[in-house]
């Protein structure tokens, strides 16, 4: 109870009075809404423009799962590769690391030009940013498993493959969870700069669109829709982790 | 000569066994020359000094890592790969954490290709005896530490092998949780008949369960003497036979303490 407290009451208590104090701010120094609108005016226009953030919430949603599924597919695959053969190890993974250095953003324009305006580019973009750690930590997973525990499997007479399937993936699954977690963040970033670079849908798209008329409280409403997709999707992951790793901290 | 004293062909005999471990810094030696051998049904006990290389004894005789020199046999005959022969339970119960306690135990079965219906069938005919009645269904963060290791126990009893690698099987238990599994082990001995070899630092241990007991030497280590017991089971640590073997068992141990201070 006492940690229910802590980790959720007392953040949300800040989150309040971070508000209040906005609130306080904008109309004691009387700031114009086209600077910086209060709170309760992007409550209000969240009530407002409620059909049209929720489509364009939907666009960006979709290409991030888009995205997350080709990654995790891709990236789980590339892990197996190179923990399965030291020659696709030796060949990709200094790559893997190096391409980590390349500012995705800047590729951003791009990606628009092979893929088009529509959602492809903007699956690419999240794809190829929470590729990274998925394939990081499940390489990492598939070698934490104890080499006590592969020796006992080698004294029963198993084969790789069964070591594999009955040790070593159940082993990285924790590993691939942390990676999935990381890349939860960055792939809401991805996808909205790629909308912001070219697209004629989804959040990012809308922000820009609503920042160019001056209309900055949507920009806001947009934000939110943005924090709460990416708080969400952390937190089903954790969910989706919990069942799955049962076995982990119970 | 030692084989005399056996009518059988011993089920394992080692002769001459030399092991090196290979370190950054040269080679660690660790087994000179050791022998021993185990009978049909037999209970065999290696005592020496913490480090001598009693494990990495086991891990040779379980097929984990070759040996440099020296002879396995099995009923009679060399082996060029003992892996499969045997079933190891290593000094760590190693249950896998998202198993449940049954199918940890059928781990070895499954992995022999038997379909885990009948494996989990098979093994439940058993978990009685091992005293996890109930716990079947139970993840191995929820079991104590003497359930765990019945459960590592009935996982290598599973295994169907005539010989049984323990290591330290009751090491890391309380006194009185050591002396149950003690008493259970036989039961499980008497029921299932293996040949067993036996790793432990607690003698009464060693004298309470085995037929002959193997003292190792400090590294490299050589069996420095064997002390065959010989005693009628159930027996109780209390008896005087027992006591004395114990006295010289102690003795043989205090001489490597002395060898490591100077
Ligand atoms: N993989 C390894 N590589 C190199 N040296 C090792 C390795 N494993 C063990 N050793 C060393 O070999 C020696 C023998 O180890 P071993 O585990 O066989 O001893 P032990 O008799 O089982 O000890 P304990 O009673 O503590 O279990 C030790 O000095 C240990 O440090
Ligand atoms: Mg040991």
């Amino acid at each position: 109870m006492k940690r229910f407290w802590m980790d959720s009451i007392l953040p949300f208590m800040l989150l309040v009075a971070i508000g209040v104090f906005w609130e306080a701010a904008v109309s004691i120094w009387h700031i114009p809404s086209y600077i910086l609108p209060s709170p309760s005016r992007i409550i209000l226009v969240i009530g407002e423009r409620w059909n049209l953030l929720v489509a364009n919430s939907l666009v960006t949603l979709g290409e991030i799962t888009a995205g997350f599924v080709v990654a995790l597919i891709g990236g789980v695959a590339l892990a197996l590769a190179i923990h399965s053969s030291r020659i696709v190890e030796r060949a990709t993974l200094p790559l893997v690391i190096a391409s980590q250095t390349i500012p995705v953003f800047a590729i951003a324009p791009l990606l628009i030009l092979w893929f088009g305006y529509g959602m492809g580019s903007k699956v690419v973009m999240a794809a190829i940013i929470v590729f990274f750690p998925i394939v990081i930590n499940t390489v990492d997973g598939l070698r934490a498993a104890d080499p006590d525990t592969i020796s006992l499997l080698k004294v029963l007479e198993a084969t790789p493959r069964q070591i594999m399937l009955k040790v070593r993936i159940p082993q990285a699954l924790p590993f691939v969870f942390s990676g999935l977690k990381i890349g939860v963040a960055v792939s809401v970033i991805g996808a909205v700069i790629g909308e912001w670079v070219g697209a004629r849908e989804g959040l990012g798209y809308l922000m820009i669109h609503a920042n160019a008329q001056l209309q900055v409280d949507l920009v806001f409403a947009a934000i939110f829709c943005l924090s709460v997709m990416g708080v969400t999707l952390y937190a089903l992951i954790g969910l989706l982790e919990r069942h799955v790793v049962h076995w982990r901290g119970a | 000569m030692l084989a005399a004293e056996t009518v059988q062909v011993p089920l394992l005999e080692v002769e001459g066994l030399f092991k090196g471990l290979h370190k950054e810094d040269g080679t660690l030696e660790v087994l000179q020359d050791v022998f021993l051998e185990v009978g049909p049904g037999e209970i065999i006990g290696v005592v020496g000094p913490s480090g001598c290389g009693k494990s990495t004894l086991f891990n040779a005789l379980a097929g984990l890592i070759p040996i440099d020199r020296g002879r396995i046999r099995l009923n009679g005959q060399e082996v060029p790969n003992i892996r499969g022969q045997v079933a190891y339970m290593q000094q760590k119960d190693l249950l896998l954490p998202w198993r449940t306690a049954l199918d940890n135990a059928i781990l070895g079965m499954e992995i022999q290709g038997l379909k885990k219906s009948r494996a989990r069938k098979e093994a439940m005919e058993i978990l009685k005896f091992f005293g996890l009645e109930g716990f079947q269904d139970r993840y191995p963060h929820e079991l104590s530490g003497g359930m765990r290791q019945r459960v590592a126990l009935m996982r290598t009893i599973l295994c169907r092998k005539k010989i049984l690698l323990l290591d330290e099987p009751f090491g890391a238990l309380d006194a009185i949780t050591r002396l149950m599994l003690q008493r259970w082990l036989l039961r499980v001995w008497m029921r299932f008949r293996p040949s067993i070899l036996l790793i432990t630092h607690d003698v009464d241990e060693a004298l309470i369960l085995t037929d002959r007991i193997y003292v190792m030497s400090l590294r490299p280590a050589t069996i420095k003497r064997v002390v065959p017991v010989e005693l009628e089971r159930p027996r109780s640590a209390t008896e005087k036979p027992l006591i004395d073997r114990k006295a010289e068992l102690l003795r043989l141990l205090e001489e490597e303490i002395v060898e490591t201070e100077t």
